[in-house]
């Protein structure tokens, strides 16, 4: 009986926001309470619901860039120009509003701390927010697991998590590193996508045999998990989670 | 994992987990897809996910075919299997 419980059909619950973050000029994590939430695992995604007075509803999949730790949980969410869910979550919403969301769902793009192996994330803009749910558990369980992040923004204002990522990057089993494809800060010569260089030269390598997340746009996220095979990784090793220019 | 043919207008199978959560027990987007019309088979995750068709259309990543269709009505939730020969999940 009380497996039948746990397995329950997943249904839309509310959820309150009870703080705001800036992130950058477009970005924003908003701290959410949700009375039935079961815990989640890093990586995870829900989706948020909204309904227009005229009952009109539009929901979209995001990704929770928390580690659970009981209590509230944060959704760290990029505007999409003419979207219709994104806009109102980074410009509209503020503290104390509700709205609708189903979750935690999604149990392939996860990472568990007891895990084996090095981990390497690559995120390319908000897709940095499922690999922060990472980096974050990573800290909280006092994980020994080498982990490199690649991240891709376009220009120095676009990191997201920038105070986050100092932080983590000051651990010996973190290794950050920045691409910026559109303007670099002063002292980074390299303007420019990933490539295989910067693959060759950050990721871990095939030897290594990483478990290796990508999140990003969907080009992104295609050109990157081929330039992992093409390195030699196994494809079975390379887990993928895309995003827009659907979403919004 | 393919690049080519890709239009840049999908997601992947990931982005159904909330849609299935809803309808199955288990986590479908972890489960192991095998596609009828070319018989590749890998996690459901990896599969093209369309979310401006009226529903979600699943296609599979080797041949574009549809794997997948999941329409709700203000009443009803359709589900259409009929591009996976089966969905492979672990019983624990």
């Amino acid at each position: 009986m009380e497996r039948t419980a746990l397995r329950r059909r997943l249904s839309w619950q509310v959820a309150t926001v009870t703080d705001i973050r800036p992130e950058t000029a477009t970005a924003r994590t908003l701290v959410l309470d949700v009375p039935d939430w079961a815990g989640h695992l890093a990586g995870q995604h829900l989706d948020v619901r909204l309904t227009a007075p005229d009952g009109y509803r539009a929901s979209r999949s995001y990704s929770v860039s928390s580690d659970w730790r009981g209590d509230t949980i944060e959704l760290t969410v990029e505007v999409v120009p003419d979207g219709e869910v994104s806009p109102y979550l980074v410009d509209v919403v503020k503290v104390g509003d509700q709205f609708e969301v189903r979750g935690p769902v999604g149990g392939w793009f996860v990472w568990k701390p007891e895990q084996e192996g090095p981990v390497q994330l690559i995120g390319g803009g908000s897709g940095i927010a499922p690999l922060m749910a990472m980096l974050r558990a990573h800290a909280t369980s006092g994980s020994t697991t080498p982990v490199r992040l690649i991240y891709s923004v376009r220009r120095p204002a676009s990191v997201i998590f920038v105070g986050d990522l100092k932080e983590l990057a000051a651990s010996e089993h973190v290794d950050v590193r920045l691409v910026y494809t559109r303007e670099a800060p002063a002292g980074e010569p390299r303007v420019g996508r990933i490539d295989a260089d910067v693959i060759g030269q950050y990721a871990f390598t095939p030897v290594d045999a990483p478990t290796s997340y990508v999140c990003g746009p969907t080009p992104f996220v295609e050109t990157v998990a081929d330039l992992l095979v093409e390195a030699g990784h196994d494809p079975a090793r390379v887990r993928t989670e895309r995003f827009g220019p659907t979403g919004g | 994992m393919k690049s080519e043919a890709s239009d840049a207008t999908h997601l992947d199978g990931n982005a159904a987990a909330g849609a299935l959560s809803a309808l199955f027990a288990v986590d479908i987007t972890s489960a192991i897809a095998r596609c009828s019309g070319c018989g590749q088979t890998g996690v459901f995750a990896d599969t093209r996910l369309y979310v401006d068709a009226p529903g979600l259309v699943a296609r599979c990543a080797g041949c574009d075919g549809v794997l997948m269709r999941v329409v709700t009505t203000p009443t009803d939730t359709y589900v259409d299997l009929r591009g996976l020969t089966y969905l492979k999940v672990p019983n624990e």
